[in-house]
């Protein structure tokens, strides 16, 4: 057996010198990792599920863009896609699906009301597979790319007084000021979870939009799906590496930012929380070490008498406190995995005015659970990080000990 | 031969209103294989001045040569090598590790010296067989009585081949037959093995084994006397 095994036997036991304190040292520990992970997954779940309702819904992960139409966004920053774009794209193993969009503005009218409207030119097809645009048709059907129908919100409609089957006229400026106007049959409605999304979509097939707003061939942007939204920054360098002037790929962090603040800011807050339960905990850790120390002084100064280097009794005392914290780790995902995993199986679904505020934002009212690495790393750093500032306590008593006074201790 | 050469060896404690002179200029040899008893009352210095022979406490002046080599010289890591290659010590309270077993804390030693675990466990059991307890091997200390644990003691002192063992005041918590198997233990190694043995002690048992007796007051020597003289004369 090595020195360093002798080690781990002779802390091990040590920690079991009075079970009833490591017990109860490494219950507060357990409570503490059980509750900081569970709310970590439940946290980062939320989040998941809120960035891929509000991705899927509106932006796509990425979306390529003429580079100034972030900035300017009007029909005459679109761009017409060359081949090598969609080249790039489809050899991304990590893009999953892709749909080419024009979008523009337009005063939607009927025979005796107008009322200004956000005119989406979509590929049906793709942009079903994307975003389901087709479960929100409430009346009437979905589009296809070759027929010159819409798609209006039902608000809109309401307002304009037009059901499936009527004519609603569209009025804008196109592509370098050229006029715009065209009238269409409504083929459905669309019921969105948000309100304002109902009083101003019309959705249209591109190729008609091309042709409405005088832009044959042009998009403004192509919106590109990821599997996973955490393969998101690689598919993104790939992407930037192959996209260039006067293309830009874009991410929905930078096209969302107050979403990715919303997120940081909620983080922010549960760190706080965490912070203060893992303070409390160190407390109790920190306690137990005390009491280990100051029982044991006369042992550790035995143990220098009779050879020990100082540094060897500090890595002994530092692999103790470290032992304690990795076993209240332990028994906390023993605690909190098996919870985890039924909640990721079967997400709360939230009733009353949680739900209600959640479908207006378009996002699914159910609490979802996470299984992200770092809901666990994390809990194993913080305990790490808390045992290794605590076990500075034993190592300092053991660099400084006075061996003479410690054997009369 | 002198294995302990001790010169002008001084320790005063400052405490906030006067200096304490706890040892005050002791000059002393002791040879291989001698079994010396150091005595005095309590508050003579005794235990002072073995702490400073076994590198425990350093000395405010004096020096300590060990097989030549002045302790107080080397530095702290050095020191504790030192204690570690040379010196073996028993203690009042016998102080062995309690989760190890009386085995373990034996091999302890040998472990830190490095030695492969064969030769460990054969210098373990010789030396528990020596001490009478071949077959406690696996007992922890709680699960052994004082006589027991201070043989055990015994055991661990002697493992590492020191150059003599410094014990201070074994014989204090034991009932009078773990004494004499104790003193009994101890001079057979001492006899055999020429094993130097250094005692504290206030046990007439313990002086009545010693063949030298050094009496420590006020941190000075008072008197140094060896038996084998006082038979001679």
């Amino acid at each position: 057996m090595s020195a360093m095994q002798t080690n781990f036997k002779l802390a091990w036991r040590n920690l079991w010198r009075n079970k009833k304190r490591t017990l109860i040292t490494l219950a507060s520990i357990f409570f503490g990792v059980l509750i900081a992970t569970v709310m970590s997954s439940m946290q980062e779940g939320s989040y998941t599920s809120m960035i891929q309702n509000i991705v899927k819904f509106y932006s796509g992960y990425i979306q390529i863009q003429h580079e100034d139409y972030w900035d300017n966004k009007t029909i005459n920053n679109t761009f017409e896609p060359v081949d090598s774009i969609f080249e790039t794209v489809e050899s991304n193993e990590l893009i999953t699906n892709y749909a080419p969009r024009l979008e523009s503005f337009a005063l939607a009218s009927s025979e005796a009301l107008t009322r200004g409207s956000a005119v989406i030119g979509i590929d049906p097809e793709k942009e079903n597979e994307i975003t389901g645009l087709g479960k929100w048709v409430v009346e009437g059907e979905y589009l296809r790319a070759d027929v010159d129908h819409v798609l209006v919100g039902s608000e809109l409609a309401k307002y304009l007084e037009l059901g499936v089957g009527d004519t609603l006229v569209l009025l804008s400026q196109g592509y370098h000021g050229v006029s715009a106007a065209g009238k269409y049959a409504i083929s459905g409605l669309l019921r969105f979870p948000n309100p304002e999304m109902n009083k101003q979509s019309v959705y249209i097939p591109i190729r008609t939009a091309q042709q409405l707003y005088g832009a044959p061939n042009r998009l403004t942007s192509l919106a590109l799906m990821v599997e996973d939204q955490y393969d998101l920054e690689k598919a993104i360098e790939g992407l930037r590496q192959k996209v260039g002037r006067p293309y830009v790929a874009m991410t929905w962090e930078e096209m969302h930012p107050e979403l990715l603040q919303m997120v940081e800011a909620d983080r922010a807050g549960a760190v706080v929380m965490k912070a203060i339960l893992y303070i409390l905990i160190g407390f109790g850790i920190f306690g137990t070490i005390l009491m280990m120390v100051a029982e044991r002084i006369r042992e550790m100064g035995v143990m220098v008498a009779v050879g020990m280097q100082k540094t060897t009794l500090a890595m002994l005392l530092f692999i103790e406190t470290i032992l304690i914290g990795f076993m209240g780790v332990l028994a906390g995902f023993a605690g909190s995995v098996p919870v985890i995993a039924y909640y990721f199986n079967n997400p709360i679904k939230l009733t009353g005015d949680a739900a209600a505020t959640m479908e207006e934002m378009g996002i699914e009212p159910y609490m979802y659970f996470s299984w992200m690495p770092s809901v666990f790393y994390n809990q194993v750093i913080t305990i790490f990080v808390i045992t290794a500032i605590i076990a500075l306590y034993p190592i300092i008593s053991a660099l400084r000990l006075k061996v003479h006074m410690a054997l009369h201790a | 031969m002198n294995v302990i050469e001790i010169k002008n060896l001084h320790k005063t404690y400052n405490t906030s209103q006067v200096a304490v002179k706890a040892v005050n200029g002791i000059d002393l040899s002791i040879s291989k294989g001698e079994f010396t008893a150091v005595v005095g009352p309590s508050g003579s210095g005794k235990t002072t001045f073995l702490n400073m022979v076994g590198g425990l406490d350093r000395p405010t002046s004096g020096e300590v040569f060990v097989d030549g080599v002045n302790i107080w010289e080397l530095s702290s890591r050095k020191l504790i090598d030192f204690r570690l290659r040379n010196i073996g010590f028993v203690f009042q309270s016998y102080n062995l590790i309690p989760v190890f077993t009386a085995k373990e804390n034996v091999e302890f030693i040998m472990q830190m010296q490095g030695w492969d675990a064969k030769k460990r466990f054969e210098r373990t059991k010789k030396l528990m067989d020596e001490v009478g307890l071949g077959d406690r091997l696996s007992s922890r200390p709680g699960k052994l009585s004082g006589g027991q644990q201070q043989r055990v003691a015994v055991a661990r002192a002697l493992a590492s081949k020191p150059k003599f063992i410094l014990a201070d005041e074994p014989t204090a918590n034991l009932d009078s037959h773990s004494t004499e198997n104790l003193l009994d233990i101890m001079e057979r190694l001492n006899m055999e093995e020429e094993i130097t043995f250094i005692f504290s002690t206030h046990d007439p048992r313990v002086m009545k084994k010693a063949r030298r007796i050094v009496t420590i007051e006020d941190g000075k020597i008072l008197s140094d006397e060896r038996k084998e003289a006082e038979v001679a004369h």
